[in-house]
């Protein structure tokens, strides 16, 4: 089994590259073919279910970066069981339905491709059986889902979009890493295996409340909660299959995913509590909340979906057994009818050209299938019996009045949030189908059955394992609450426990519920959330720092970089200079016993002769006085290399200073007449800064010398260049040979340099042709 | 800018500057030179040539864009160091022919790498030169 896992996560990743070429060749028999991938590993998996129900994880270790203790390691268990199962099962009926939904569209090659990948990156964020392993597969879904929501990337509000998805969770990525890093400093692993077992390490440790907030950083802003919500719904820019898959039954849990997977670790103190359940509550309010004011059908479900999350989050925070319990019942109940439901609004997008609700209605005779699927996915949302909506609805009133703190808070909130679920669920799933048809001018057309039978599958399922909630019970939710809390607990799932105060609880929420789809545009008119919100919330934060991020960037560019060279060399000189001499200032100042610089009188000739170019360069006025007295300095030096007995350096600088007088000429009659643009004080303060720099490189070539050589380097190089290296010429055994990663590295940059200067050179002339 | 001198001259010369350039290149392993300052001469050799026969006339000499000579140099050097990589030795890793050869002597990767730079070189110096003339 253990290959197979491997294989399970990783299949994703060919198929990716595969995908583009096989809709190249064949868009129909690629359509067919792609959804068999996700489907085979649905089953696959299905293979392993009783192993992992029985409560023996799979493990798969394969050593990555053994010093670091970085291991490619999968772990599969009850929890990554029911996630695995969500993600290849609406996996398969996302690529089910892409064809159709898409058309003729020539780019679903390489929708299908970031598909797949995200598939891949989804697998390996959940079997992850090392802490490493899950921080690579979690970027990768980042990085996917960047993709995917950009992929209208023609449109701005798509790029936006996206890249906002990305910086949000980006940011929680890195806070993630920083926590897992954390994590295996405190445990001294990195193996989830091991890591499970040290809670108590963990919980004692005086870096545990760092630790927990990085760790909930990285979850909050996947699964999109507050102050982090507002990514979510501009993600709807993504097309639906995408909205559907990423931003409602996979991707966004991946959060939920990381609170249950962490919680035998970090769950169990107050700061735990207080903080998950808090963030949970107020995400699942607001969430809702919106939801409600919504108009567009994707916007409604994504706002929805955000508040889901949060009751997720609400639940996993609380922390119990029977909370534990819920959470996983309602997680699945949610991926199967919010898939349903985005699925849904696809099509009737597809079919009818509109998401506006206030434009739809009367559609079911039109489409009565896709009417079925969304009202039945609609009905279990409003946690109606006999659907696992409703079955999980009672366990969390059950854990809200059984709760040892605050059972009335809690319960209304949850009473609160789910009321204005089924006013979602009406708006959402039974308004586009029923009622009186708009007057507005909507053309529908056939539907082709993968873009109904899709929808319609999660929903069938919504009603099965609410019929049959044992075989739920025991194969997928007990599993996964042992995975997460313990593995002595047992779960019972069922449809009916007698008139008790889950009941009337449950009948309340519908009757609050309806009340409000009645007065809905009155109850939007007392809300107290108007587009203020969105200027001065959280929203506005992030705009704010990016707005900010690109004011403080275009400041100190027009500072540092404002086009006139001699800026730039009097910044460059500065920096250098200030952080030599803060060095020389560090390491005991300049010593006093400096050796004074002696040479024969031929030596002290070439330096009189090279400082006297370098006075003439600067004093004289005229051009060709200078490059005259500038090709004197630059032959002089080579001059100096062969005194001291470098032929290379002698040949190569002879070679670009010739190099150099032919570039003059080329350029030195285009320009302008020579005149004196600086003041007297400016050439006073440059003359400071040349003498300045001189001065100090003087400085420490003098220190420098004056220390004992260090010679075991330049002895290394002597004694291996003809042995090892066939060259007797050591420098350039240096330069291509021991070295040569250095050359790699230059001769790139020449290249770089090349191609910028020719680009500056044809760019101009290109612009003086236009003109 | 037409000289007799010059163009006679350079008729003359290019060939050895172009086989000097090449001589700095190969016995750069053994004595001074290497593929640095051979290219450097190949490009002086060159851009003489353009300057007595104009830029037109170097190009079509050279027959190949200096452009493309940059890059073939930045990919002769990479696959140079991506050789031993083949047969599992680290990146730049200096493989040899186990027998010298006649005139050229040991001959090895890096000779590859250095013909690379020599390429590069004279390719930047060119495209500049030849840029700017053109200009």
């Amino acid at each position: 089994m253990s290959n197979a896992l491997t294989a399970i996560v990783l299949s994703g990743f060919p198929a990716a590259l595969v995908a583009p070429a096989l809709y190249r060749y064949s868009p129909r028999w690629a359509g067919r073919l792609c959804p068999l991938l996700p489907l085979a590993l649905f089953v696959s998996l299905l293979a392993a279910l009783g192993t992992v129900a029985a409560g023996k994880p799979i493990i798969v270790s394969i050593p990555w970066i053994p010093s670091l203790g970085v291991s490619f390691s999968l772990y599969l268990d009850g929890l990554g069981m029911l996630f695995a199962l969500l993600i290849t099962g609406i996996g398969f009926l996302v690529f089910l339905y892409t064809p159709a939904y898409m058309g003729n569209d020539v780019r679903q090659g390489r929708l299908t491709a970031w598909l797949f990948a995200f598939m891949g990156a989804m697998l390996g964020t959940v079997l992850a059986g090392n802490l490493m392993t899950m921080f690579v597969f979690w970027e990768l879904t980042g990085l996917s889902s960047y993709m995917l929501i950009g992929f209208d990337h023609e449109k701005e509000e798509s790029r936006r979009a996206a890249l906002q998805a990305l910086l949000i969770t980006g940011v929680g990525g890195l806070a993630l890493l920083a926590g897992f890093i954390l994590l295996g400093k405190i445990c001294g692993t990195m193996e989830l295996a091991e890591l499970l077992g040290q809670g108590e390490v963990v919980r004692a440790h005086t870096l545990y409340l760092p630790l927990l907030l990085l760790v909930l950083t990285g979850a909050f802003t996947k699964s999109a909660q507050f102050p982090f919500h507002f990514w979510l719904p501009n993600a709807m820019a993504a097309p639906t299959p995408v909205s559907a898959y990423l931003h409602s039954a996979t991707m966004v849990k991946l959060g939920v995913f990381l609170l249950a997977r962490f919680t035998p670790i970090l769950a169990g103190s107050e700061a735990w509590f207080w903080l998950v359940s808090g963030v949970g509550a107020i995400t699942m309010l607001i969430g809702a909340l919106l939801a409600v004011k919504e108009h567009d059908l994707k916007r409604i479900l994504a706002w929805s979906t955000v508040s889901s999350l949060g009751s997720l989050v609400l639940l996993l925070g609380i922390g119990t057994p029977g909370a534990t319990a819920a959470a996983m019942t309602f997680l699945l109940a949610h991926a199967l009818y919010k898939s349903s439901l985005f699925l849904t609004a696809g099509a009737v997008d597809h079919g009818v050209g509109s998401r506006d609700i206030r434009t739809l209605g009367g559609l079911a005779p039109a489409m009565p299938w896709l009417a079925a699927a969304g009202v039945l996915a609609s009905l279990s949302m409003a946690g109606l019996p006999p659907l696992l909506g409703f079955i999980s609805k009672e366990l969390v009133y059950g854990v809200t009045l059984q709760s040892t703190l605050l059972p009335q808070l809690l319960s209304g909130l949850f009473l609160a949030g789910n009321a204005l679920m089924v006013t979602v669920a009406v708006m959402a799933g039974v308004g586009p189908f029923f009622g009186h048809k708009p007057d507005t001018p909507l053309h529908h057309h056939k539907l082709s059955p993968t873009l109904w039978l899709a929808p319609l599958i999660p929903a069938i399922f919504g009603l099965l394992f609410g019929l049959l909630p044992g075989s739920a019970a025991s194969f997928l939710i007990e599993p996964a609450t042992r995975a997460v809390i313990s593995p002595s607990v047992t779960v019972v799932l069922g449809l009916w426990h007698g008139l008790n105060q889950e009941l009337l609880l449950s009948a309340a929420t519908l009757a609050l519920g309806l009340v409000v789809v009645l007065f809905r545009r009155r109850i939007i008119a007392l809300m107290p959330i108007t587009d203020k919100g969105f200027r001065y919330g959280p929203s506005g934060w992030y705009r704010l720092l990016l707005d900010g991020l690109a004011n403080v960037a275009r400041l100190q560019t027009g500072f540092v970089q404002n086009g006139r060279l001699r800026n730039y060399l009097m910044i460059s000189i500065g920096v250098a200079m200030g952080l030599m001499g803060l060095t020389f200032m560090q390491s005991g100042g300049i010593p006093g016993n400096l050796p004074f610089p002696s040479g024969y009188l031929h030596e002290w000739l070439t330096a009189g002769i090279i400082l006297a170019g370098a006075l003439a360069v600067t004093l004289t006025d005229s051009r060709l006085g200078a490059v005259a007295a500038l090709g004197t300095v630059g032959y002089g030096v080579s001059l100096v290399y062969i005194l001291y007995g470098a032929p290379d350096l002698a040949m190569t600088q002879f070679c670009i200073e010739t190099l150099s007088i032919v570039l003059y000429v080329l350029v030195l009659y285009r320009l302008p007449l020579f005149t004196l643009l600086s003041t007297p004080v400016i050439r006073l303060r440059d003359a400071f800064m040349a003498v300045a720099i001189g001065g100090l490189m003087t400085l420490l070539m003098l220190y420098v010398v004056s220390q004992p050589l260090v010679p075991h380097v330049s002895e290394f190089f002597l004694a291996n260049s003809l042995p090892a290296a066939h060259g007797r010429n050591v420098v350039n055994v240096i330069l291509v040979d021991f070295r040569a990663l250095d050359t790699l590295g230059e001769i790139t940059v020449l290249a770089v340099a090349a191609i910028g200067v020719f680009g500056l050179l044809k760019f101009r002339s290109g612009r003086e042709e236009e003109q | 800018m037409t000289s007799v001198i010059l163009s006679t001259a350079i008729r003359l010369l290019l060939p050895l500057l172009l086989l000097f350039s090449v001589f700095m290149l190969l016995r750069g392993h053994n004595e001074p030179g290497g593929g640095f300052v051979g290219g450097l001469v190949a490009a002086a050799a060159i851009a003489l040539y353009a300057l007595a026969e104009g830029a037109e006339e170097a190009r079509r000499l050279l027959k190949l864009d200096p452009r493309s000579l940059i890059a073939s140099g930045l990919t002769l050097s990479l696959f140079s160091g991506v050789l031993p990589l083949l047969s599992g030795q680290p990146f730049l890793t200096g493989l040899w022919l186990p027998w010298p050869l006649p005139v050229l002597g040991y001959v090895g990767t890096p000779l590859l790498f250095d013909l690379g730079v020599y390429l590069l070189v004279a390719g930047m110096a060119l495209l500049i030169i030849l840029s700017l003339m053109e200009e």
